[in-house]
């Protein structure tokens, strides 16, 4: 029961950190009809930024500053480099950022090195009794920072007029221009927004373990959680991302022991396995939208 | 003095010409009405008129500030609102929700307060979801505020759509057949809210419409187009008793029932 608890916490927690990855894909592609793979660069410059800054501004100091000069980084990478694709085909768009997810990531590493850089996280790998079991304390306020997080999301997109503004550009751009919302703004608004989710996701993947050049790799968990949510879905994104963390999670624990044919470390591979049946199940996600062609 | 003038327009998609040598004016709280068989290029004014098309000749001023090569969204900013042929509503959004929309240049509050739920984003939000309601009870939706507007009638969805483009509060007004597809009731309710906006808004309007009946009752002031020319603007008995017009558009038969 303790292992199956501690399994648990430590999905939902990796999950978090997958879900805010998967929020920042799904604004921008809801606003931009992209996928953008710049988010695993923009995930490790964040944390990098942390591990710099710490030191100097206390560990969540540097995480506000950090979540913001991401989140503006993302702005002008939209601003200067996308700006200019706006109407060329997305396929084309996708694979600029590519190139945007490269370089950034080759500057980025430059300021990391060979070594493994700390955030200096004030919670490291120390435990606490979660319900009986001993649980790593950063996984629990993985989850509770991820609630917060959603919760402000939600509330920005459902009450506050820009919220409404980007919700109505992505059902209809000219119709959304005709109310005078400027899509320009929309879409480097959803690329900050991204930016600042993904450092905040590079922060978490940075607690415990620290910072080195194959961390943005975490980042390409979020296309199965984003597949399995729809790509539509701002709920979708969540689950799914919570969903791979567990999966993934509950394999690592128990494979070995159920299913040992398998092979080890199926775990890593699991969350693409359910990503498949779902979409036998559910071609466009648990969450998507059906999309409806006339012929 | 004109809330808007425009000047020898002439729009070109490579070698077709959808408007050619069109200049009207219209006059504050006028009903300027524009009629043609279609494809004549009434369509084609709205969407310069709005930025979404540039001309290659001509100019437009709107309050005596020049449109021409402003994006949309800044003319819509300046107080130009239009409604579509066909309904373009954010049709899973709410009717409140839609009408928020239009509200949108009267917020100024930026992201970051929205996040912060500062104190301005919050009285803002309250005072234009009031300016919101204030549409609701002009065009009588009351009973359908909280139903994401796919799910209305179409007359009503209509409605909503000259709501949404009231709710910006706009210094002039594009409708673009407001009664079309509709039935001899729903069209009367239009035409009474149409009425009620010059009246009660003072409002001034262009409206594009097919039904002859409610131009020729409503409209102050109407241009017909042909092949992408005008070929008369005048009040409206005037224009019936054109004998171009009769050609091109309302047809042999009308003259013979007109007289």
């Amino acid at each position: 029961m303790d292992e199956f608890l501690q399994s648990l916490v430590r999905g939902l927690g990796t999950g978090s950190i997958y879900s805010l990855l998967a929020l920042g894909f799904v604004i921008i592609y809801k606003s931009t009809q992209v996928i953008s793979f710049a988010q695993p660069a923009f995930m490790l410059a964040g944390a990098v930024l942390v591990s710099y800054l710490a030191p100097q501004v206390s560990f969540f100091g540097a995480v506000i500053v950090a979540a913001l000069v991401i989140a503006v980084l993302a702005l002008g990478v939209e601003r200067t480099v996308l700006r200019p694709m706006v109407g060329k085909p997305v396929f084309v768009v996708a694979i600029i950022t590519i190139g945007v997810d490269v370089v950034v990531r080759v500057v980025t590493n430059a300021f990391i090195g060979l070594e493994v850089r700390q955030v200096g996280d004030p919670w490291g790998l120390t435990t606490v009794s979660f319900l009986g079991a001993e649980v790593q304390q950063r996984y629990l306020v993985m989850i509770g920072t991820t609630a917060v997080v959603t919760a402000a999301l939600f509330l920005f997109f459902r009450y506050s007029r820009i919220g409404l503004a980007m919700r109505a550009v992505a059902y209809d751009q000219e119709v959304a221009l005709a109310q005078g919302i400027s899509v320009g703004s929309v879409f480097a608004l959803s690329w900050a927004l991204a930016g600042g989710l993904a450092a905040l996701a590079g922060v978490f993947v940075a607690t415990g373990a620290g910072v080195d050049q194959q961390l943005w790799i975490v980042a390409l968990k979020a296309l199965p959680a984003i597949i399995l949510g729809g790509l539509e879905s701002l709920g979708g994104a969540v689950v799914g991302g919570l969903a791979v963390g567990v999966v993934e999670s509950l394999f690592g624990t128990y494979q070995g022991d159920f299913a040992p044919w398998l092979g080890p470390n199926f775990g890593l591979v699991a969350p693409y396995a359910l990503m498949l049946l779902v979409l036998l199940v559910r071609p466009y996600g648990l969450f998507g939208k059906r999309e409806v062609e006339r012929l | 003095m004109a809330v808007l003038s425009v000047d020898g327009i002439r729009l070109a998609f490579d070698g077709v010409v959808a408007v050619d040598g069109v200049s009207f004016e219209v006059g504050e709280s006028e009903l300027f009405a524009i009629i043609g068989p279609n494809g004549a290029g009434k369509t084609s004014i709205f969407n310069v008129l709005s930025g979404v098309y540039r001309p290659q000749q001509g100019s437009v001023e709107f309050n005596g500030e020049n449109l021409l090569g402003l994006r949309p969204h800044r003319i819509a900013s300046r107080g130009m609102s239009r409604t579509f042929q066909n309904i373009e509503l954010f049709s899973h959004l709410t009717v409140v929700d839609n009408l928020m929309l239009g509200r949108h240049n009267h917020m100024k509050y930026g992201a970051l307060s929205a996040f912060l739920l500062l104190g301005r984003a919050r009285d803002e939000e309250l005072k234009n979801r009031s300016a919101v309601e204030d549409v609701i009870d002009f065009l009588e939706l009351e009973q359908w505020r909280r139903f994401p507007v796919g799910l209305l009638p179409y007359g009503v969805q209509k409605r909503v759509e000259l709501g949404r483009a009231l709710a910006m509060e706009p210094r002039l007004l594009l409708l673009d057949e407001p009664v079309a597809g509709m039935n001899v009731e729903e069209t009367e309710d239009m035409a009474r809210y149409i009425l009620d906006v010059r009246e009660e808004l003072g409002i001034p309007m262009i409206m594009v419409e097919h039904d002859m009946g409610l131009v020729m009752d409503l409209a102050d002031r109407v241009m017909v187009m042909d092949f992408g020319r005008p070929i008369r603007t005048g009040t409206p008995a005037e224009v019936q008793a054109d004998p171009d017009v009769i050609r091109a558009y309302l047809g042999e038969q009308h003259r013979s029932v007109a007289s």
